[in-house]
């Protein structure tokens, strides 16, 4: 059934115009619609009727051109001659580069010359008369989709595609998996497979260790100096950007950058709402994953007064009172905590790696 | 002095365009003109297209200039490429710009800093690019919302809208991947959190993520194939669909606004040659103009102040470049509880939503409104005469209440921004702004549609009582009046040249039989959707009412067409040929259909 | 410069001028001007006068002993650069109460403020007024610039502009701040912000910061207008005005009829 059956009635041009649902007896003889009166009359432009104002607008169009083309040797002139440390002080722009503004301006003048120039003389000399296009439907008339369909099916009987549907079917299939090699070797060799790469991170291995056995615990390192920190270095209020120790000397230290990046504090020991955070931790110094949890950015803006910790890309907010635990924004886990504790030396070490894979979730973590 | 030329219908108009006969070729010109046409055969489809027929309206220069944008984002883009390094390759700078020196960075990064100081004009070309960048999805979504709010994309160019969705979707990535490839701290946590994004896909995100970095994050390889993602992929297919794009605007030709001679057969206008070639062929050098202007005077992505990418840094006010705002910002409101363990497994759709599933979900929404509609109003008629926005109060409405729904996501991406710039709280923002994307698009919906209906209205009223003169009338019985001049044809025909689709009648759910007709909850749908698209909606005035508020004592039909539930108009007294008592309410031709029809 | 000729008679270039006027005498005052070679040793007498404005000033809300109240934190220990940060900055004495304290006008001159110090500083051990051997900006810039990478953009922005903390607070913008400010902050960590003492930033590496920080205010434009250096957000909001505003006129007298 065709769609046509429900439409709406029309008002057009040959039914009878309805007034809500004849409350009006009749037109009165009148159309039912307004007809379309036609182009209006052309309104002549000062430049039409005057051949002083048409003048007038060739000479600014020149003057146009001509400014474009001054422009240009001024472009010219600017890469050649001003020195690229040289600086000029504009209005509302301050001290800049004198090259690069001169460069722009003149590009710009240059190009705005040309293309104002264009413009002015097709809105003041080009005839500015209306022109009527006619449209054509867009679908072809029916003889020539009928002779597309019996291409379509004269080709289909040459080819006995009909009667050889063992050809059809095998072509179909060899088709359907052309692709298959191409996307198994782009997909194959794009990357590695992520195993538990995401789940670890430098702070579980050891310096020096051997197949998973011996070593020393790494120490904490400022970022970016790689100096080891001392206990009594963090005093009440500091933070420390914290590196694992031989980070520089993996194979892909941005890599593990990304994922072993620690902010170490210090809180008032009294003030420190878990005890499990107050065990990883040592006289009141904790050290928290620089992570987000939500996306990944290092989260480092840390509030001294009320000990929260802000990632500055979408706004979740870390207690660092409280374990990390989020009290705003779009990340659902705390921030993992890193187990520390004091060598002989009195430098910050890391006990173990982090308990729970840390940044982003992923499918995966479970 | 201005003088006029007679009126002249649209088709005698169309009898000139053959008058001019072909020119006959003179000289060098006509001699090159016949070498390539006799090895080409072009002539026939140049004059074609000499003689093709733009309409002039600023807003369908919005097109163009993306397009143009396009051409200066492919020039200058490839002028970049001769000094861009794509490499993650580990350098020290060693380059003039003094705060660098001695920095370890990538040499992406490095090279983009030379780009900047030490190859002369390379910083405004790189402006250039990042300024026409900006500037191209600007004018790719200002030129969505025109053909979205004058209904240009109902048929036949259904089609030119998808490829035009396609091609915004695409920008936006190709934007993405541009903006990256600096390598700088900015683009650089742009890309950490792409990888986040991609790791929140449910079961195959890690998988994913490391293939597209070829491992963990960043890794090496990101930047190269980043790089042949900008410069190579992702231009051959935008070029290509926008090539298609074009070719369908020159097949449909141009749509037109409704206007004195515009039909639907028709399109009023100047010829390309010459009124367009130096209208269209001067607008690229102004739009190239402006952009390189406005890079030679504001700095766009200063990388040298950003410093190197660190995964340990990050600065405040860490956003993506305007137009993936809109992603950035949903992940900024979504909130937390939406991750959640099940199964075993992590579900993180407080990330998935905002920064995988949003983009294609609102295009998929958007590609398919134009059919939506078709099917509603099961019209299925070809349209070259635009709407006024007004005259399609629903879709208005819905349009800018999905604009709405964009904006505050939009907004929020820039939450920190205000909130220092505004001295507000951050927290209150983002509360703020996550009630504002439920509660927003309804009332925005609401009040579109009230002041479109109202729009309709002052037209319907300004073709019956003319347009106010400002000259006051005294009758002998000491009534005022306002003269009231009546519209010429011309400039009526613009205000009465609509029609208003009506809402579908519920046919019998079932036939003689009482046997339920095929198809019946599909058509009850319909019927409901098009009830809620249509049900509120003005008329155009009719011959027959302009005549009845001409005379007086023919009020009933005026007021027959006035029903406005239980709310009759009033109407005051006129003076014959179109004048109003003053402090008389005004006479609407006011349709609404009564709720009781479904 | 066609560019600032052409301009020299608009009505906005007096203005400009008066301006630059007026940032020159400031300029060439502030570089002139005799300072203190070095936060001299404080003497009894600073200590007394320092008690007596003290009294006047701050007792209100820090307590007759400076120990503290419910409207402000203990100053035993703050030491002498506390004070001279949050005095020579305006921030206190605390015009009125807010989420945080605001840089302000200046109330205390530098004897004032020298002689409050000495008397906080006699409270308890705390850290002094830094030598300006450390606070000149005479660092390494490219060092610095690192350095408050790691330390200080996340919440000051990459050039300082500043930026939003959580529930209004927000880390107030670092352009052309004394270098003796910025290091008395990083030392004693006023309000939200934690301490860099010398063990994590040493004096050195705070003057490489302040060197860094100098350079960004001073350093030309490479670019043109660097649209208040906030990234993506201000870039976003020219191109979605000026930008777009100025290629829609174009397009509109393009499509205008002529007259």
């Amino acid at each position: 059934m065709s769609e046509h059956d429900n439409l709406p009635e029309r008002s057009s041009g040959s039914s009878p115009v309805d007034l809500s649902k004849g409350h009006v007896e009749g037109t009165g003889g009148l159309p039912a619609r307004f007809e379309n009166p036609g182009l209006p009359a052309h309104v002549h432009r000062h430049g039409d009727d005057d051949d002083a104002a048409a003048r007038r607008s060739e000479r600014q169009v020149a003057g146009l051109f001509v400014l474009s083309m001054l422009a240009t040797v001024g472009f010219a002139v600017a890469y050649f001659a001003i020195d690229k440390n040289s600086t000029v002080t504009l209005p509302l722009v301050g001290v800049t580069n004198a090259l690069h503004v001169a460069l722009g301006v003149t590009l710009g003048l240059s190009l705005l010359g040309i293309g104002l120039g264009a413009v002015h003389w097709a809105k003041t000399l080009m005839s500015d008369e209306e022109i009527v296009e006619e449209r054509h439907v867009l679908r072809s008339d029916d003889g020539a989709r009928q002779g597309a369909i019996d291409v379509l099916t004269e080709g289909g009987e040459s080819a006995q595609i009909r009667r050889r549907p063992l050809i059809v079917y095998t072509l179909g299939g060899a088709l359907g998996l052309f692709a298959v090699p191409l996307g198994l070797q782009l997909v194959g060799s794009l990357g590695p497979l992520p195993k538990n790469d995401l789940s670890t991170t430098l702070w579980s291995t050891r310096i020096g260790q051997r197949d998973g056995k011996g070593g020393r615990k790494r120490k904490l390192m400022r970022d970016p100096e790689g100096t080891a920190i001392r206990l009594t270095d963090v005093t009440l209020g500091s933070v420390f950007h914290v590196l694992p120790e031989g980070i520089n000397e993996t194979e892909h230290p941005l890599n593990e950058k990304v994922k072993a990046s620690v902010i170490l504090v210090r809180l008032e020991e009294s003030k420190i709402r878990s005890q499990r955070q107050r065990d990883w931790g040592i006289d009141g110094v904790v050290a928290y994953s620089k992570i987000c949890t939500h996306v990944g950015c290092p989260v480092g803006l840390y509030e001294q007064q009320t000990h929260h910790l802000l990632c500055p890309c979408h706004q979740s907010t870390f207690d660092m009172t409280d374990d990390c635990k989020v009290i705003f924004g779009p990340a659902k886990r705390p921030l993992p905590q890193l187990k520390i504790s004091v060598d002989t030396e009195g430098y910050l070490v890391a006990d173990q790696g982090f308990a729970e894979p840390v940044g982003p979730s992923f499918w995966e973590r479970g | 002095m201005s003088t006029e030329t007679p009126a002249r219908s649209a088709d005698a108009l169309r009898k000139d365009d053959d008058t001019s006969a072909p020119a006959k070729g003179a000289g060098a010109v006509g001699a090159v003109a016949s070498w390539v046409d006799e090895r080409t055969g072009t002539a026939k489809g140049f004059r074609y297209l000499m003689r093709k027929v733009f309409p002039d309206h600023w807003s369908f220069m919005l097109g163009e200039i993306a397009m143009y944008s396009l051409v200066i984002l492919l020039l200058t883009g490839t002028f970049l490429t001769f000094w861009f390094v794509p490499s993650a390759g580990h350098t020290v700078y060693d380059g003039s710009y003094e705060p660098l020196k001695g920095i370890a960075m990538s040499e992406a990064y490095a090279s983009t800093v030379d780009i900047s100081f030490d190859v002369r004009g390379g910083l405004i070309i790189r402006q250039i690019h990042h300024w026409a960048a900006l500037l191209f999805i600007v004018a790719i979504m200002l030129h969505m919302f025109r053909v979205f709010f004058t209904g240009a994309f109902r048929k036949p160019r259904e089609i030119n809208w998808i490829i035009g969705l396609t091609l915004l979707m695409l920008a936006l990535v190709e934007g993405f991947a541009g903006y990256s490839l600096p390598d700088d701290l900015l683009s650089g946590t742009g890309l950490r959190a792409a990888e986040g994004f991609m790791l929140s896909i449910p079961v195959l995100g890690s998988y994913i993520s490391y293939m597209v970095f070829g491992g963990g994050f960043p890794g090496e390889a990101i930047i190269p194939r980043l790089f042949t993602v900008h410069v190579l992929l992702l231009p051959a297919i935008i070029v290509g669909l926008f090539t298609a794009h074009i070719i369908l605007v020159m097949v449909h030709k141009h749509t037109q606004y409704p206007g004195p001679g515009r039909t639907e057969k028709n399109v009023v206008g100047f010829p390309m040659m010459p009124v367009y070639i130096a209208k269209a062929g001067g607008f690229f050098f102004i739009v190239f103009g402006i952009t390189a202007l406005i890079a030679g005077l504001v700095t766009i992505n200063p990388i040298w102040a950003y410093g190197p990418y660190e995964p340990t840094q990050v600065t405040a006010g860490s956003q993506p470049d305007w137009y993936m705002g809109f992603a950035d910002g949903a992940l900024r409101l979504l909130p937390g509880f939406l991750e959640f363990d099940l199964l075993g497994r992590t579900w993180s759709f407080n990330i998935f939503l905002g920064a995988i599933a949003l983009i294609p979900v609102l295009f998929t929404i958007a590609g398919a409104y134009p059919f939506l509609e078709a099917w509603i109003t099961g019209d299925k008629r070809e349209h070259h005469i635009l709407d006024r926005p007004r005259n399609a109060p629903t879709r208005t409405a819905l349009g800018m209440a999905a604009i709405s729904f964009y904006a505050v996501l939009f907004f929020a991406a820039g939450n920190d921004i205000m909130a220092i710039k505004l001295h507000l709280s951050i927290n209150d923002i983002t509360n703020i702004l996550r009630l504002s994307a439920v509660i927003l698009p309804p009332l925005v919906f609401w009040v579109t549609k009230r002041i479109c209906l109202s729009l309709q209205r002052r037209d319907r009223d300004l073709v019956l009582h003319g347009r106010e003169t400002g000259r006051i009338v005294r009758t002998a019985d000491g009534r005022f009046f306002e003269a009231h001049e009546p519209l010429d044809a011309h400039t009526r025909w613009r205000l009465v040249a609509f029609e208003s689709n009506r809402p579908l009648e519920l046919p019998e759910g079932s036939d003689s039989n009482g046997v339920r007709r095929m198809g019946a909850a599909k058509q009850r749908l319909r019927t409901r959707l098009s009830g809620f698209w249509f049900n509120d909606r003005i008329e155009a005035v009719t011959p027959a009412e302009l005549a009845a508020a001409h005379h007086r004592g023919e009020y009933e039909a005026l007021e027959a067409a006035a029903v406005e539930d239980s709310h009759p108009q009033e109407f005051g007294g006129h003076l014959h040929g179109g004048a109003e008592e003053i402090g008389t309410s005004h006479a609407y031709g006011h349709l609404e259909e009564e709720k009781s029809d479904r | 410069m066609s560019f600032l000729a052409a301009r020299r008679r608009h009505p906005a270039a007096i203005v400009l001028v008066l301006l630059l006027g007026l940032v020159v005498t400031g300029g060439l005052y502030t570089a002139l001007a005799p300072k203190d070679a070095k936060a001299a040793t404080a003497t009894a007498d600073d200590v007394k006068a320092g008690k007596d404005l003290f009294l006047a000033n701050c007792a209100s809300c820090h307590g007759t002993n400076a120990n503290g109240t419910a409207a402000g934190p203990s100053l035993v220990g703050v030491g002498a650069a506390a004070v001279d940060f949050q005095v020579g900055t305006g921030r206190m004495p605390l015009t009125q109460p807010g989420v945080q304290a605001q840089r302000n006008k200046v109330t205390m001159d530098a004897t004032e403020t020298k002689q409050l110090a000495a008397y906080v500083a006699s409270l308890g051990p705390g850290p002094a007024v830094p030598a300006t051997e450390y606070t000149n900006g005479n660092g390494n810039i490219a060092k610095g610039g690192e350095l408050f990478r790691v330390n200080c953009a996340m919440c000051h922005n990459f050039a300082g502009s500043g930026g939003a903390l959580t529930r209004g607070k927000f880390a107030p913008s670092l352009r052309n701040i004394e270098g003796k400010h910025i290091y008395e902050a990083m030392l004693t960590g006023p309000q939200s912000m934690p301490v860099f003492n010398d063990t994590n930033l040493s004096p050195q590496d705070k003057n490489d910061v302040i060197a860094y920080l100098h350079n960004v205010d001073n350093e030309a434009n490479a670019g043109g207008h660097n649209l208040g250096n906030l990234g993506p957000v201000s870039e976003g909001m020219f191109a979605w005005t000026i930008g777009i505003g100025l290629l829609i006129g174009a397009a509109v007298w393009l499509g205008r009829k002529a007259a």
